[in-house]
This record gives structure tokens, C-alpha cells and sequence, in this order.
């Protein structure tokens, strides 16, 4: 069964008391809790959050569902999202999606055998002067993608 | 035309990011100066500027602040950090290298729509920017420049950042409410609009990141300065992001009514090739053949005249070897992905276009399928509770009405007129949403 940290506790706590309104901490807990159940949102997790927010499950799904970064599967240790919007795909971000996906042996949005990749498409990120981008779970992005780049990032991501 | 930098004079000093660097360069000086004014002396400051909303609807800020009602209920401003237009990536920027600026003017802001309580809502891409700005915020709270009585004023405001998750629509102002409120981001109709019933069903004020840091530079000097830059209809600089095959894409600040070819020349370092189109004001503007282009100024009036339009200014240039039918389709992918599925105009359009346009690069086009992606588009727009519906509707009539040849060529053929080839990708019409809607 699915339970927050201590500190992951202590964090939702908090955020129901922050806002207006006890529900604004909805989209704030998924973050938290996402994050402490390795990366994704497992409907375990959707039943402990109800429980510690008091909030009707519904509404928590409801988040979860409409929210592209909450992810409602597994996914890898480094999930990799590549920019595929207009000026990225431009810049071939494209092909360097399909060059990942066929280099991992995976399709896109799905997670290697292994576990430690995920790669799929994202929608612009905001960063269209740097093009290619992509970012990796919820860090900086990394811009100005090239071949050599992908290929240097995975032998590094482990 | 003479180079006129307002909000990034400093943007290229780190320093700026800091409470004290950028207080260094005059920061919250003009706070000062607002608090020795009256509420409505600042509405009628930022009226008398022109100021137009920086978000994409470019509506006359002052106007929206005293669309508030009377009532005595608390106010709330919100800041519309979302920026998910593609394209578009101004705020980002000022969020990291000035997140002073944005608060300055926004507490100045705040002070003249007497708001109590307000937020920074930030798309949750960006989690810089959410690291940086919630910093900031908290040197502003020590320094006593946010919270009760600031700076002696008697003024008392709060401001939080909330973080987004990943949905282009919460950038529209009534789906941001929704989702600061915990909710699915889904827009409502309008009226009542938010200025009257917005965040928890209170008066309300959202503008954009840009409009909100440009309030400073109107009180610092004069509403008269303000709108002496751009035109009468277009006042004040702009910042708009270029992206695309031009040899330095970037962020840059020009006085509106700046032409185009200018920009393209001046600030972006030329063309890389030779210029085809563009679209000048994030992917839901229509696009501009090269002809229109060089002649465009970048101002409301200018580009509306064009048939284009502002946007959020973010602007986007293809060279010779842009395949049209392919960009549209890059285009048509996002708004279907990002529908949010309530209106069906929008929700059954936008997959509609999606899959006729994937269609044809797959080589299964239909010669009747030029006129229906026209036909569809127009039955899109204008019916539906926000404007995402027209944001997929007009960049469609517009490439199928531009560059109808190569649509044609695509269609008879089999293959890009520009290529020569197919275009070839694994995730053509691979659309995971189209299965989600059935
Ligand atoms: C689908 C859609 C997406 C939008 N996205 C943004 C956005 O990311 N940022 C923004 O400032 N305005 C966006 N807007 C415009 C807002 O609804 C609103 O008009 C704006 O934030 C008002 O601020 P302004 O008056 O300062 O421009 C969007 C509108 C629509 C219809
Ligand atoms: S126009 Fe589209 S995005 Fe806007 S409310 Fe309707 S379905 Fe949702
Ligand atoms: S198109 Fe990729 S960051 Fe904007």
C-alpha cells in the first residue's frame, strides 16, 4: 500500500492549509505524490490521498486524469520528454524522437524492459529560441539537442 | 527606428535576479512612487498608456480593471505564468532574469485594484522559473516589500506562485480560475467575466506576465512617455520571441509598429535561407506568405489588416524548405491534443482536421479534402466557449488558403512539393488522444 513520507505528509498538510480553498491542494499533492511513488500516480495512491485530505476521490481523479504531468502509468526512472511542437520539429526534433525510441527498443510513451527509460512527445516547452528541447522528469531543460548529445545523455543516465 | 528597451534594459546582468542587484538598478522605486498615488490615479494612468493585454487578446488593461465591481468583496489578481502557446517563451525568460520586475508591477498592480491575495500561476514545465520566482517572492516578504503594511503604506498583499501540470488550456483565464481552484482546467462561458465573478466566484483580474511587469514602466514614467512608443492603437514596447530558421532566435523588445522585415534583419541576425512564411503571433495566428511579411508592421492594427494577428508575439519563420502540409499538421496535432473537450465544434473539429491532414502526408488524401478542412474550420469558428477552437480553426484556413498548391501537390501526388518526398514519420496520425475522445 501506497503511503506518503513523513515529510511527504507534512507537505500536504501544509498545502491544505495554504490556499482558499482545501481542494487548490489537490494538483500539489499529486506532484508530491507522484514523486515519493516513483514517478506515477497509481490508484493506491489516489486512495490515500482521499484519505489524508479528506477530499472524495473523484475529485482527485479528476485532476489526475485531466493533468498531462501527472502520469497515470509506470514510467522509467528518467522519463524523457522530448519537445515535438513547431519550431522543435523544425529543428528535427522528430527524427530525434524516433532515433531514441528505436535506440531503446521502445515505442513512444513506453517504458524499456529495464525500467530506466521513458520517452515520449511533449508539447512546446517554452524554450523554441534552444530548439531541439527536451526535459527529463522534472528537471531543467536540456537544449540545442543533437545526435552526439542523446547519445552522451544515455550512456549517462543509468 | 531607434531601439527602445523598457522591461530588459537589465536582463542581461545576473544581478538582476537578486532583491539587492536589482534594487541596485532602481527596484521598487517606483512602488514608492505608486503608493503616493491614488488607486484609481494608477487606473487612470495605465487607461490614458494604451496598455493592451501582452497574453494573446491584447484588451486594454486599464479598461479590464474597472470592469470591478463595487461590492466590497475581496479582489484577487492573478498572473497568467502559464505560456503555453507554442511559440511563444518571453515569460520564461523574464521569470528568470527579472522576477523582481514581475512582482514590483505586480504589487503595484495589486495596490491600484486593491487586491489582498494574489498568484503567480506558472506552468509546471518550468520548474526554474517556479524555483526562481517562489525565491524571489520570499526575499520581497523579508525585505517587507510583500505582506501587512508594505513599505509603510498601509497597503497589506500577499502573493503565492501555484504550479500548472501540463495543460495548454489553463492558460485561458476562466480555466486557470478553475484550475488554481483545484479543478480540471475547463474554461467557462463568459459573462459573467472574471473581473466580476472569478477565483472562488470573486471579482478577479488576470493578465499576462509582460502586461503586468509594463504597468511599472507606465508609472515610472507617465502615461504620456508610455504611449508616445508604437501607435495609437498599439502603444508601448513589446517582447517577442523568434523562433524558426532565422541565425539568432531570441527574445527581443521592440517599440510596437517595428516592421517585421526589421526584425528580422536587425535583431535576428537575417534569414537562414530565404524566407517563406511566418506566423506572427503564436501557432494560433494565421500565417503570412513572404510578401505579407515584409510588409507587415508588428502592431494590433498592422497585423489585424494583414489578416493575422498579435498574439502573444511569438513569432515563427520558415524558410524555402518548410513543407506547409506538414507544419499544419504539427499545428493541428497540438490543438487536438490540448481540446479540452467540452464543445463539440472544438472537441470533433479539431480531430477532424488533425486526421485529414494526416491523412494526405500519408499519401490518402482526397482532392475534396481542400475544401472541407476550409469548410470544417469555418463551421469552428466563433461557436464554441473559448477561443482554442479558433486557434486551430484559422491557422488552418489559412495554409490551405496560401499555399493551396501544395496541399494539391501533396493530394495528386503522394509526396511534398517542397521535398519532393513523402514526409516520413513513425507518429503521423498516431494522435494517442484520437482513442480518448471515442
Ligand atoms: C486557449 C487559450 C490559451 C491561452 N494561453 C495563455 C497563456 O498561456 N498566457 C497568457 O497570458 N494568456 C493566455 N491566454 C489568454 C488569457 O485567456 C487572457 O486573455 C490573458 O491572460 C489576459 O491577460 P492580458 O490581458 O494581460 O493579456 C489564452 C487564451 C486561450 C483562449
Ligand atoms: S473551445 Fe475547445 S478548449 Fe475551449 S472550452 Fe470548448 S472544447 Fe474546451
Ligand atoms: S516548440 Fe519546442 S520548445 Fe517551443
Amino acid at each position: 500500500m501506497f503511503q506518503l513520507s513523513k515529510d511527504g505528509l507534512a507537505f500536504v498538510k501544509n498545502e491544505l492549509t495554504r490556499y482558499e480553498t482545501k481542494r487548490s491542494a489537490v494538483l500539489p499533492a499529486l506532484f508530491k505524490a507522484q514523486e515519493e511513488n516513483g514517478g506515477w500516480v497509481s490508484p493506491e495512491v489516489v486512495v490515500h490521498l482521499s484519505q489524508v485530505m479528506d477530499i472524495p476521490m473523484s475529485q482527485i481523479n479528476e485532476v489526475l486524469t485531466f493533468y498531462t504531468m501527472y502520469n497515470k502509468k509506470p514510467v522509467g526512472k528518467h522519463h524523457i520528454q522530448v519537445c515535438c511542437n513547431i519550431s522543435c520539429a523544425m529543428a528535427g526534433a522528430h527524427e530525434m524522437a524516433d532515433y531514441l525510441c528505436d535506440k531503446l527498443g521502445v515505442h513512444d510513451g513506453e517504458m524499456t524492459k529495464d525500467g530506466r527509460f521513458t520517452i515520449s512527445r511533449a508539447e512546446c516547452l517554452g524554450s523554441c529560441d534552444t530548439a531541439p528541447v527536451m526535459q527529463i522528469n522534472m528537471d531543467e531543460y536540456i537544449e540545442n539537442l543533437t545526435y552526439p548529445k542523446l547519445d552522451q545523455m544515455i550512456k549517462e543516465l543509468k | 527606428m531607434a531601439e527602445i528597451k523598457l522591461l530588459t534594459e537589465h536582463y542581461h546582468k545576473p544581478e538582476f535576479q537578486t532583491l539587492d542587484g536589482y534594487k541596485k538598478n532602481g527596484g521598487y522605486d517606483v512602488l514608492k512612487k505608486a503608493f503616493k498615488m491614488k488607486p484609481k490615479e494608477i487606473i487612470e494612468e495605465v487607461k490614458a498608456s494604451g496598455l493592451r493585454g501582452r497574453g494573446g487578446a491584447g484588451f486594454p488593461t486599464g479598461m479590464k480593471w474597472s470592469f470591478l465591481p463595487d461590492n466590497g468583496e475581496p479582489r484577487y489578481l492573478l498572473c497568467n505564468a502559464d505560456e503555453g502557446e507554442p511559440g511563444t517563451f518571453k515569460d520564461r525568460l523574464m521569470m528568470e532574469r527579472a522576477p523582481h520586475q514581475l512582482i514590483e508591477g505586480m504589487i503595484i498592480s495589486a495596490f491600484a485594484v486593491q487586491s489582498k491575495k494574489s498568484y503567480i500561476y506558472i506552468r509546471g514545465e518550468y520548474t526554474k522559473c517556479l524555483s526562481v520566482v517562489r525565491k524571489a517572492i520570499k526575499e520581497a516578504y523579508d525585505a517587507g516589500l510583500l505582506g501587512k503594511n508594505i513599505l509603510g503604506s498601509g497597503f497589506d498583499h500577499d502573493m503565492d506562485v501555484y504550479s500548472g501540470a501540463g495543460a495548454y488550456i489553463c492558460g485561458e483565464e476562466t480555466g486557470m480560475i478553475s484550475s488554481l481552484e483545484g479543478k480540471k482546467g475547463q474554461p467557462k462561458l463568459k459573462p459573467p467575466f472574471p473581473a466580476v465573478q472569478g477565483y472562488l466566484a470573486k471579482p478577479t483580474i488576470v493578465n499576462n506576465v509582460e502586461t503586468l511587469a509594463a504597468v511599472k514602466y507606465i508609472i515610472r514614467d507617465g502615461a504620456a512617455a508610455y504611449k508616445k512608443i508604437g501607435t495609437e492603437k498599439s502603444a508601448g514596447t513589446k517582447l517577442f520571441s523568434v523562433s524558426g530558421d532565422v541565425n539568432k532566435p531570441g527574445t527581443y523588445e521592440v517599440p510596437l509598429a517595428y516592421p517585421l522585415r526589421d526584425l528580422i534583419a536587425n535583431e535576428c541576425g537575417g534569414m537562414k535561407g530565404k524566407l517563406k512564411a511566418v506566423i506572427p503571433g503564436g501557432s494560433s495566428a494565421p500565417i503570412l506568405n513572404a510578401d505579407e511579411s515584409n510588409k507587415v508592421n508588428m502592431d494590433y492594427e498592422s497585423l489585424a489588416a494583414a489578416g493575422s494577428m498579435l498574439g502573444s508575439g511569438a513569432v515563427i519563420i520558415m524558410n524555402e524548405t518548410r513543407c506547409m502540409v506538414d507544419m499544419l499538421n504539427v499545428i493541428l496535432h497540438f490543438y487536438h491534443h490540448e481540446s479540452c473537450g467540452q464543445c463539440t465544434p472544438c472537441r470533433e473539429g479539431t480531430g477532424w482536421l488533425e486526421k485529414i491532414v494526416s491523412s494526405i502526408l500519408l499519401g490518402r488524401g482526397r482532392p475534396q479534402d481542400i475544401d472541407l478542412l476550409d469548410t470544417i474550420a469555418q463551421n469552428m469558428k466563433g461557436r464554441t466557449i473559448c477561443a482554442l477552437s479558433d486557434a486551430a480553426a484559422l491557422p488552418t484556413i489559412s495554409f490551405v488558403q496560401k499555399f493551396r498548391d501544395e496541399f494539391e501537390f501533396y493530394i495528386r501526388e503522394g509526396r511534398s512539393k517542397v521535398t519532393g518526398q513523402p514526409i516520413k514519420r513513425k507518429n503521423i496520425k498516431g494522435s494517442h488522444h484520437v482513442e480518448m475522445h471515442h
